[in-house]
């Protein structure tokens, strides 16, 4: 038996919340949970990550085919192929991230209603797996660009800028999902057709270019819509259109960041406010 | 005693509003405009204690006493209503073991991701991995996933896991029964130690016997309030009383209703002709119940069966009414039953169940109650379900 160096001062429970339990325990659990999921996802299987990059790969092949023979898209956006394979991807992250992020909570129901767990760490952990899965797509997704003879550009360099903003939002996506989906099982179902609505309401398979103006300045409102387009704008085509006149004016750009920081605080709000509960309602 | 105190609990309450009608959907949510009726379930009220430290403390009551909502207050699981939680050293956060184990990964991974939880960084939670092994004795599988793993393997790595953290207060939840024979004996040794050492346990259980052999202190909660506190011998005895009290009610459940006859009262002696509820092995008991007729039973005989804890019925005796008396009962009359029993009961947990038939037929059943009374015997080693009389010796032969 080891002498105790001094007796531990008596300090009050706080009960569950969002953090609780430390910082270091937050941050270690978080990257523990996220890198062995994916490990499991691509390490697992003998093609793991061949499999992961099938899907984006077979549905851009499938888009392609789509939009280049059908809808003739191909001959008057420059690079179309590659903002495609770009777009896909990126929105890939969104997807997969909120999409995962939803069940989460209800999904690690052991762990919440046994253990002493930070609520947080268990959407926040969906939204870093998916964000590895994009780190190793974006290898392809460069080698198609440089492959395609778009770059390299100064501007690649700025693709945290775009990154960054759309981290935050699937965050807070992530979040007030999670925490939502415990009190009303239906969330689930309904964010499939929000995020399929958000998936033709965002410039990925069409340019802004080709939609008319009235549509485009009403598309801009979406948050996701000014994200994507700056990243056309930075990463394939220098000479595309700019969010700003894509949007016709400042009045969408304000809608859009009223929406954005809208998502933000209510996610961080309602996380935090439903976490302490959690464990009762599962 | 003066050791500092680990766990302070002060006028905890928590109440659960029960929903008459879930409404677990965004749809229903939106379309119902009533207002929701609840129904208040008190699982705490106003519960207050606390344990000091290097205390092994017990804590049991029936089931829905409040005792898991209080170890999930404890364990920060949920959150309390009112009242106060404070504690002294870092807590193990589980509550049941092998609940933060994810079957697709391997012992290894398991072992570095429930040290994580438990406040180790990665570093630590991997050193440790040999000690844990070790203990489980389950070197040679530590990079099997542990989906593949029995169950019983499965208990000795997560009480492994458990007992090598460094963690000062440990929540344990009903875990003796687990593993085979040889890793129980372990677990009962390391249960001792834990008790000799510095380390605070907070030990949820049913079991009587557990409760008297580790602990220090024990309290019982019913219908969540703090019955009673203090030496866990008192504690476990007013458990068995409570349980007692309410079987009755129980029995004539059974039946459909209020049984011809009743059992009014039944309990156990010791020598001197006081009641006791738990019994020392190799000393004089005596047995005593009390029936009731509700109505006029003709021809009863009654009977009651000892059955130990792993389902072995170990003795049991039948009885009819006094010869020469009219074979019957009429309504209000009352029986007395009682008398010594050659106490040759191993230590361990008993329950007695009671029958009574009418017209001394088997099939004509009158009450039926499968646990009437329940008792421990203790002191001793158990080898068997009885330990014999015998006239046995050694000797030595040879030059």
């Amino acid at each position: 038996m080891s002498a105790e160096p001094a007796t531990p001062e008596l300090r009050e429970v706080g009960g569950p919340s969002a953090l609780g339990g430390g910082r270091s325990r937050f941050f270690e659990l978080l990257w523990l949970m996220s890198v062995t999921e994916f490990k499991k996802t691509f390490f697992g299987t003998a093609l793991g990550y061949l499999w992961s990059l099938v899907r984006p790969l077979m549905l851009f092949a499938v888009l392609l085919l789509v939009f280049t023979q059908v809808f003739k898209l191909g001959s008057t956006v420059p690079h179309y192929p590659v903002l495609l394979l770009f777009n896909i991807v990126l929105f890939g992250l969104f997807q997969e991230a909120t999409g995962g992020a939803v069940s989460s909570v209800l999904a690690q129901e052991g762990i919440v209603r046994k253990t002493q767990f930070p609520r947080l760490v268990i959407p926040l952990a969906v939204v870093l797996t998916a964000l590895f899965t994009l780190g190793l797509n974006m290898i392809v997704v460069f080698g198609f660009l440089l492959g395609f003879g778009v770059g390299p550009m100064w501007t690649w360099l700025l693709f945290p800028l775009i990154l960054l903003p759309l981290l935050i939002f699937i965050c807070a996506l992530a979040m007030l999902l999670s925490a939502l989906n415990v009190r009303f099982r239906d969330v689930t179902i309904i964010w499939v057709v929000i995020a399929t609505a958000l998936n033709y309401g965002t410039p990925i398979l069409y340019p802004l270019e080709i939609v008319p103006p009235a549509m485009s300045h009403a598309l801009m409102v979406n948050p996701l819509a000014p994200i994507f387009q700056q990243a056309h704008v930075w990463m394939i085509d220098s000479h595309a259109e700019g969010v700003y006149a894509a949007a016709g004016g400042p009045l969408p750009l304000i809608a859009a960041g009223l929406i954005y920081v809208t998502v933000c605080v209510l996610g961080v709000w309602v996380f935090n406010r439903e976490a302490p509960r959690i464990a009762e309602q599962l | 005693m003066s050791a500092p105190v680990a766990i302070e609990v002060s006028g905890v309450e928590k109440t659960f509003r029960i929903p008459t009608h879930r409404v677990d959907s965004l749809k229903e949510r939106l379309t119902t405009f009533n207002q929701q009726d609840f129904r208040e379930l008190h699982a705490l009220r106003s519960v207050s204690f606390e344990v000091q430290r290097g205390e092994f403390f017990g804590i049991v009551g029936r089931n829905g006493s409040g005792k898991s909502t209080l170890l999930k207050i404890l364990a920060s699981i949920y959150a309390a209503d009112s009242g106060r939680v404070r504690m002294a050293g870092r807590l193990a956060p589980f509550i049941e073991l092998g609940v933060g184990f994810n079957p697709e990964l391997t012992a290894r991974e398991n072992v570095e991701l429930n040290g994580v939880m438990m406040g180790l960084t990665r570093r630590d939670a991997r050193s440790r991995l040999g000690a844990v092994l070790e203990f489980a004795e389950l070197e040679e599988f530590v990079d099997l996933k542990i989906k593949n793993y029995s169950s019983g393997m499965l208990v000795r790595l997560a009480f492994s896991v458990v007992v090598q953290s460094d963690a000062e207060i440990l929540l344990i939840d009903e875990v003796l029964a687990v593993g085979d024979a040889s890793f129980q004996q372990k677990c009962a040794d390391v249960f001792y130690e834990i008790r000799e050492s510095e380390r605070t346990v907070v030990f949820v259980t049913h079991d009587m016997s557990a409760v008297e052999q580790y602990c220090h202190r024990a309290m019982l909660l019913h219908d969540g309030e703090l019955k009673s506190i203090g030496d866990p011998g008192e504690v476990a005895r007013s458990y068995l009383r409570l349980n007692f009290e309410q079987a009755p009610g129980g029995s004539d459940a059974d039946m459909g209703g209020m049984a011809d006859i009743t059992l009014a009262d039944v309990w156990l002696e010791d020598g001197a002709g006081k009641r006791i509820t738990n019994v020392e092995k190799d000393t004089e008991v005596r047995f005593g119940a009390l029936l009731e007729a509700q109505r006029t039973v003709e021809g009863p005989s009654f009977g009651f069966i000892f059955t130990n804890e792993d389902g072995v019925e170990v003795t049991g005796f039948g009885l009819g009414l006094p010869k020469g008396l009219p074979d019957r009962l009429e309504a209000g009359q009352r029986v007395r039953v009682g008398g010594k029993i050659e106490n040759r009961l191993a230590p361990g947990r008993y329950v007695v169940k009671c029958w009574i038939h009418r017209e001394h037929n088997y099939a004509n059943l009158v009450l039926h109650s499968p646990h009437v009374l329940d008792f421990v015997v203790f002191g001793g080693e158990s080898a068997g379900v009885v330990t014999l009389d015998h006239a046995i010796t050694a000797s030595v032969e040879g030059p």
